[in-house]
């Protein structure tokens, strides 16, 4: 138990500093790689509570995929800082209260009486597997808000990539269908030509011969 | 002897042990790694019919040595516009999962560093963590050229992942199992029973996705040495170069291992009057890293939105059509050929 709770106490303080350093660091790239380090060591406190899949689905979606992008519009960001944290004192009251009352809010409800329950979870027994038990219940008692959160997410993609198109005129674009069809009297025409030599040349040529 | 060994260390001894075996997977695999540097070298340079390197060594044999020896008495400049502690952390980024990967990679039915139950998912993971190296390595080193190949990696690694993705979750279909173990051994019965042939589509979509994955040619524009001189790793040099280099390879043996796994039954035997062993594993794996030798000396490099367009537009629809036909069959009466 005490290793478990060096472990947990480790990685807890590591993903504090990270999540600080996401909303202190002055580059964005820094702060972008910061969050993918909070992510990192959630997924080890996850792995800690037996979630392993949840763990490397964090990984794996979110390390792997969405900060991978997030970091590829970041990077060819030239933002100016200064510029940034101009209106920052004029700003500053209603942040403050917005703040404040979001710190209220989540007291109440992780002071609430579902968060009092404090008893640790029984050992899962060795052969145990988190993934199969987690289909199994997404699959049958979940399943109707489990497609019905994918339908959404299919619609959310539909969406963006609908408002996102634009047709353009100048843009380039090849056919590899029309690419592949193409024969080679299309491209090629096949001229006759008969050879011909000049006659004076000829000549020439018959007195250098000895 | 081991009873010995376990009183000598004590209650350290599980920790001991643990790093033994994790010497045992690490030290094959450089040397398997510095050798691939060479086979490449050999191969291509007979496809070429050239010799190839000849001059250290019987045969050559000694030249991965002498290239690491000169790697690492190089200096490792860095360039004073980047940003110095990420320009570091690229190759360690780079390396770090093409290692950690294989403590799920069973070799035989019994030998296997971590056999947990998602070992699929944690490989997924792992090989999606790489990209890092490649993208803090351009952005840090603060050069167009690095950063226009990191852009191209990021892109190109975040696409194919889709497709090598839905590729595997045939193989989950199929085998019931996230456990690469228990996937060997759902494929038991010889050649016709591996996995190759059901999802055939699936495995060659898997091993292209794989050969982009690892940023090889015929898809290595993130290196694209006619167009943006060596891409990410154009500011390295000395071991910090090598790093890149060594993850590249390390990379390679892990996909192909994947793909022996997956597809070719692992450590099964072909055929039923030869016993199954760990050599099977080995001779599968060779040919496959063979082929991405092939590859090189074969194909042009394609360009980056063709690139982009067998990613998206022919890979991903393969994969879910054959998805949905693994699914549809399971619930027919030929539901056996697909276990």
């Amino acid at each position: 138990m005490i290793f478990q709770d060096f472990v947990f106490y480790t990685l807890a303080a590591i993903l504090l500093i990270a999540g600080l350093r996401v909303i202190t660091a002055r580059n964005p790239v820094h702060a972008a790689l910061f969050l993918v380090l909070a992510f990192f060591t959630a997924a080890g406190i996850w792995l800690l509570l037996e979630a392993e899949f949840l763990a490397i689905a964090l990984v794996l979606v979110y390390v792997g995929a969405v900060m991978v992008l997030f970091l590829f519009v970041v990077m060819m960001l030239d933002i100016n800082l200064d510029r940034l944290r101009e209106g920052f004192w004029s700003y500053l009251p209603i942040a403050a209260v917005v703040g404040v009352l979001m710190a209220v809010e989540m007291a109440l409800v992780l002071s609430g009486r579902y968060f009092i329950e404090a008893a640790a979870p029984v050992a899962k027994p060795a052969g145990y597997s988190n993934t199969a038990e987690l289909g199994r219940v997404l699959y049958t008692d979940y399943l109707l808000p489990f497609e019905l959160a994918a339908v959404l997410l299919l619609v959310a993609i539909v969406a963006a990539i609908a408002l996102t198109l634009r047709e353009r005129k100048d843009s380039k674009f090849i056919d590899p269908a029309a690419q592949v069809q193409v024969k080679r009297n299309d491209r090629v025409r096949m001229v006759s030509m008969p050879s011909y030599t000049e006659p004076e040349a000829e000549q020439a040529q018959q007195e250098l011969k000895p | 002897m081991m009873e010995s060994l376990q009183a000598l260390f004590g209650s350290s001894w599980p920790v001991v042990w643990t790093l033994a075996k994790i010497v045992a997977i690490v030290l094959p695999l450089m040397i398997a790694i510095a050798y691939l540097t060479l086979a490449e070298r050999k191969v291509i340079g007979y496809m070429q019919v050239r010799i190839g390197p000849n001059r250290v060594g019987y045969f050559g044999l000694l030249q991965p040595l002498a290239d690491g020896i000169k790697l690492l008495m190089k200096e490792i400049i860095v360039p004073t516009a980047s940003n110095k502690g990420l320009f570091l952390l690229g190759p360690v980024l780079a390396i770090a999962p093409a290692f950690a990967a294989w403590a799920v990679v069973p070799f035989d039915a019994t030998l296997v560093l971590a056999d947990i139950d998602a070992g699929l998912l944690y490989i997924l993971a792992m090989t999606s963590v790489a990209v890092y190296g490649v993208i803090i390595a351009g952005w840090a080193s603060n050069s167009k050229y690095a950063f226009l190949g990191s852009l191209r990696s990021a892109a190109q690694i975040v696409s194919y992942e889709i497709a090598m993705g839905f590729a595997l979750v045939g193989v989950l279909m199929s085998a019931n199992s996230l456990n690469l173990g228990k996937i060997v051994t759902a494929q038991a019965g010889g050649f016709w029973h591996w996995y190759w042939l059901p999802l055939f589509p699936l495995f060659i979509v898997y091993f292209i996705s794989a050969v982009a994955e690892t940023n090889r040619a015929p898809f290595d524009v993130a290196e694209g040495e006619s167009e943006i001189v060596a891409g990410f790793h154009v500011e390295y040099s000395g071991m910090a170069f090598a790093v890149f280099f060594l993850a590249e390879y390390a990379n390679i043996w892990l996909v192909c291992m994947l793909a022996a796994l997956m597809f070719l039954g692992g450590w099964l035997s072909p055929v039923p009057f030869l016993p199954d062993s760990i050599l099977w594993l080995f001779l599968k794996v060779g040919f496959l890293v063979f082929c991405f030798l092939w590859f090189r000396a074969t194909f042009p490099r394609y360009r980056y939105d063709q690139i982009m367009r067998l990613g998206w537009k022919v890979f991903i629809p393969i994969t879910l059509v054959w998805i949905i036909v693994v699914g549809a069959m399971m619930q027919t009466p030929w539901a056996y050929l697909f276990h």
